[in-house]
């Protein structure tokens, strides 16, 4: 007898039906159909987030698992595993492989062979490391009813209306890249992490697990962006806006402080880092 | 639900809740070198195969795994004999509760990397904990085994 196991096993969800859904519209309609319905991506986090579902709706086979490169852009489908991303050679590739890189650092392989990037997205978790990274690529995100919005919108946003994720697009702008995730170990969520890009003398930074979602730091990004040389002031004065402009907390894993620290310190070497600058 | 899996190149069927994960279907149905750990897709442990791709049994639903073939340690039992012998030269386990699914993700690291440095040795299995050894020893064993062409 395992007692404790009994327990949590109570906590887990309830699943009423799962359905493989033959098309895009059949999965969109039968979402429609009650507040209890919905779709499964990959569904690491599921036990850990859902109690109860009418309806769990499986979409794996809509053709949404393929990663397909054009001379503009890349085309994640929703429901690609995050360890296909991380061993795609275009995505190692773009931004100075910081996507790869992200995406390693979340926890092991076993698990980044079922969780899904449409999961990640979808999921809007404050601790994610992946979405700090998209956000500077300029990642865009396809939905069955809403079109093609950009990701940082969908953050924004807190629209409830019930939609399906098709795929997420990565721009391939000539950029280089800088990621950083810090943790109190290995396995851990971040306590802070800093990912920035830089193309066309154009910087995007954007911080997250601050504990908050990811989140652009626009203010800093304007200041770096109207400056017409790259000094040691302009990199300490863009990362103080960036610490003072983005809401910092505390949590069980850090104080806002530790963070704002960490981030002032991550976002100076980040921008040496892709401006290539040397005092 | 009926789910059909080819565990271990055999094929089988079972009825299955919705709500149920691999890992409690493979238990009930005696694959026990299938281990619990954390329950919550951090330890490890529960890792089998999924057409050759190692995954926590934890976190997959059984009837999305259905159609699709599964391994367990029993069925790389050569590799797993071969793996432990190192394993036990090298002092590199104790309690031997992670060694299944230990074997399946040395055995999946072995299939997709071609000569690993250490570094990707560590990170392939960065998700399979060990509460006993350290590491060391089992880096070592790893690292011997992926030499052994025989």
């Amino acid at each position: 007898m395992n007692y404790l196991f009994e327990i949590e096993r109570t906590e887990i969800m309830k699943v009423q039906q799962y359905y493989n859904a033959s098309s895009l519209e059949e999965a969109y309609q039968m979402l429609l159909l009650s507040n209890k319905n919905m779709i499964i991506a990959g569904g690491a986090w599921l036990k850990l987030s859902v109690k109860s579902v009418d309806t769990l709706l499986g979409l794996e086979h809509l053709g949404l698992d393929e990663i397909v490169e054009n001379k503009a852009q890349i085309e994640i489908g929703s429901m690609v595993p995050l360890r296909q991303i991380e061993t795609n050679p275009a995505l190692i590739e773009l931004a100075s492989g910081i996507l790869p890189f992200a995406i390693h650092n979340v926890m092991g392989v076993p698990i980044r062979n079922v969780a899904t990037l449409g999961g990640t997205v979808m999921g809007k978790y404050g601790f994610s490391d992946i979405l700090t990274a998209l956000l500077v690529m300029n990642a865009r995100l396809v939905f069955y009813h809403l079109g093609e919005v950009s990701l940082e919108e969908h953050l924004n946003s807190s629209r409830k209306d019930k939609d399906i994720l098709l795929k997420i697009i990565i721009p391939k702008s000539k950029m280089s890249g800088f990621f950083k995730k810090v943790a109190i170990t290995a396995l851990d969520f971040a306590i802070i992490n800093v990912a920035l890009s830089y193309s066309s003398d154009k910087i995007m930074i954007s911080v997250g697990a601050r504990p908050a979602l990811a989140s652009l730091a626009k203010e800093a990004m304007a200041y770096f962006n109207s400056q017409s040389n790259i000094t040691d002031d302009v990199i300490e004065t863009c990362a103080n806006i960036v610490i003072n402009e983005l809401s910092f907390g505390s949590n069980s894993r850090s104080s806002a402080e530790y963070r704002k620290n960490l981030a002032k310190v991550y976002i100076s070497r980040g921008l040496k880092e892709v401006t290539s600058y040397e005092n | 639900m009926k789910i059909n899996l080819v565990i271990n190149n055999i094929k089988k069927e079972f009825n299955v809740d919705p709500s149920e994960y691999l890992l409690d279907t493979l238990r009930n149905n005696h694959y026990l070198s299938v281990k619990r750990g954390c329950d919550s897709t951090s330890c490890g442990v529960c890792t089998v195969l999924l057409d050759g791709k190692p995954v926590p049994s934890c976190s997959i639903l059984s009837v999305r795994a259905t159609g699709h073939e599964i391994t367990t340690v029993e069925g790389i039992q050569k590799e797993a004999e071969k793996l432990s012998g190192y394993f036990g030269l090298e002092g590199a386990d104790q309690c031997g509760y992670c060694n299944p699914s230990m074997a399946l993700a040395v055995y999946a690291l072995k299939n997709e990397l071609e000569n690993p440095t250490d570094d990707q040795i560590r990170e392939y299995l960065v998700g399979n904990l060990c509460r006993c050894t350290g590491y060391v020893s089992q880096h070592k064993a790893i690292k011997k085994y992926l030499g052994d062409k025989a």
